[in-house]
């Protein structure tokens, strides 16, 4: 009985320890950044509508994080618009029409590529895809968005792949046998059928590798560019939040104004992860719903 | 072919892997007749009727042998396997509502067929849920999901969708494990409707039923017909094997 009580108590506490640690994270990160707010050189308005970042200006120090807000989401958007339609083809062929021998083979290389270190990832765009992007574009320098989000896509479709395909492959046998009865093609029955039921699933997987894109860090950083600057076109640089974070904060003095500002922009990226997240969650609801 | 034979099985071999579940079995169906067939779990009654829509193709150890002719044309030689499929309906021991709503759930295999046109597509689903007595009790909501629905409304679902695509050929396996008595009976009546209209194969366990329903009965045993005849033979006091009379007296199995 005894032993009984306390497992439940260990259980218990492994369950809410992940609010404890995102509460924790969360205070952490907005008590470092609190008292920039307070300061008088500090505008909030400035901060979210200007795209002047300049942290470290001797007469005018600006600090506006639109060109990045800009630089996170263009990035993110163009990785998912590979990564997407890659990802989930991928997770089709895998679960519907690819036969046993070569699922295995794939899944071990799958899982190798979702093993791969962003820094390794950031290396190659920097690298090779620098390289190809400059000869085939006119971009005059191969380190871009397009880099970016090329690299993004690469990291995200791994995940996409193996969470796509374990949903479509817990969907029922027996709806596959009742719409082939039915005298549906393969394709019919893919999209009639395992598409809608697994669609919970497929969001989320969607969704993990949107988190991922969002949160990646090292490879945008050798991969972007990192140049302050509302981008125009795919083939322009940027520079996003996290990479932003990433090289600046090594810098910065701590307690200074621009470190403060720094866990700011933190605190910024926590949000919109956050925003992400309880947005698909009430998509999910809304599909589970009807 | 002789006239009023709408499907013929000549010397079916079945096996799963080196199991061979089918020995070579014949017999034919008569249009618009009720053949049940009955015999204990594991002789071969599912496994027979995935050979007839050929979705046995998908189970990958499995070899058949032997021809099947439905209106005298071997299935096997049809170049359109959907098309095969479409014109038998088949439905399963536990009832599958697909994960689409009740009217998806019907037009599903007009619409795998090319069928759009929306009027066409509102008549098919009314006739063939009123076919399976299921269209009083969800006409006001056919936009919620079929999986929502009762045991019995599913399997209801599944016979209406059966329908949907206008077979010649109607196959039940063990339609009834899942759901009461009253509905039991109810889909009874409409498959002495249905009779008048499309050939019936009934896969059943309860031997009563095959008794009610169906015209001739065929006991299968262990992969081979034991016996074949008209209802009136099987379920007499004497029918040509004794095995027959325990395992319709249940005595035996």
């Amino acid at each position: 009985m005894i032993g009984e009580k306390l497992l439940e108590l260990v259980i218990r506490f492994s369950g809410i320890s992940a609010i404890l640690f995102v509460l924790a994270i969360f205070l952490f990160v907005f008590r470092e950044a609190l008292p920039v707010l307070t300061s008088e050189k500090f505008s909030v308005i400035q901060f979210f509508t200007s795209i002047e970042w300049y942290p470290t200006s001797v007469n005018n120090v600006r600090y506006g994080t639109l060109a990045l807000i800009a630089g996170t989401f263009s990035v993110t958007l163009l990785a998912m618009a590979f990564a997407v339609p890659l990802g989930l083809g991928g997770a089709i062929f895998l679960s519907e029409f690819c036969g046993p021998k070569l699922r295995e083979t794939l899944k071990i290389v799958i899982e190798l590529l979702a093993a791969i270190p962003s820094v390794v990832w950031g290396f190659i765009g920097l690298t090779v895809m620098s390289r190809i992007i400059v000869k085939y574009t006119s971009a005059p320098v191969g380190v871009n968005m397009l880099n970016g989000a090329i690299i993004l896509a690469l990291m995200a479709v791994p995940i996409i792949v193996s969470i796509g395909e374990d949903a479509l492959k817990a969907v029922p046998d027996a709806y596959r046998e009742a719409g082939q009865a039915l005298g549906a093609t393969k394709w019919q029955l893919v999209y009639r059928v395992l598409l809608p039921a697994a669609k919970n699933g497929l969001l989320a997987a969607v969704l993990l590798g949107v988190g991922r894109a969002v949160g990646e860090t090292m490879a945008v950083l050798m991969a972007t560019g990192h140049a302050v600057h509302i981008p125009h076109g795919i083939l322009d640089s940027i520079r996003t939040l996290t990479a932003n974070i990433a090289a600046e904060l090594g810098e910065a003095p701590v307690g200074s104004e621009h470190y403060r500002v720094l866990f700011l922009t933190g605190v910024l990226l926590f949000t919109i992860t956050f925003l992400v997240n309880l947005g698909a969650d009430l998509v999910i609801r809304g599909v589970r719903r009807k | 072919m002789p006239p009023g034979e709408k499907i013929s099985v000549q010397n079916l071999r079945l096996s799963y892997g080196s199991k061979e579940v089918l020995h070579g079995i014949s017999f034919t169906v008569a249009e618009n007749e009720i053949l049940g067939v009955i015999g204990p779990a594991q002789s071969g009654k599912s496994t027979l009727l995935r050979c007839l829509n050929r979705t046995i193709d998908f189970v990958p150890d499995a070899r058949v042998s032997g021809t099947i002719l439905l209106d005298g044309r071997d299935i096997r030689s049809r170049i359109d396997v959907y098309e095969l499929r479409r014109s038998i309906g088949m439905v399963a021991p536990l009832p599958v509502g697909l994960p689409l709503t009740i009217y998806d759930n019907v037009a599903f295999a007009p619409r795998a067929a090319g069928l759009k046109n929306r009027q066409d597509l509102d008549e098919i689903v009314e006739r063939c849920l009123r076919q399976a007595a299921l269209w009083d009790e969800v006409k006001d909501r056919l936009n919620s999901l079929g999986t929502k629905l009762s045991g019995g409304q599913q399997q209801r679902l599944t016979i209406a969708r059966a329908l949907s695509h206008e077979p010649e050929v109607l196959c039940l396996d063990e339609f009834s494990i899942a759901i009461d008595p009253v509905t039991t009976m109810r889909i009874e009546d409409v498959l002495k409707e249905l009779r008048r209209e499309i050939t019936i194969i009934l896969v059943t366990n309860l031997t009563q039923q095959a008794r009610r329903l169906a015209d001739r009965t065929m006991f299968l045993f262990k992969g081979e017909i034991v016996e074949l005849d008209r209802n009136d033979v099987i379920f007499s006091d004497n029918p040509a094997s004794q095995m027959t009379y325990d395992y319709v007296n249940g005595i035996y199995g």
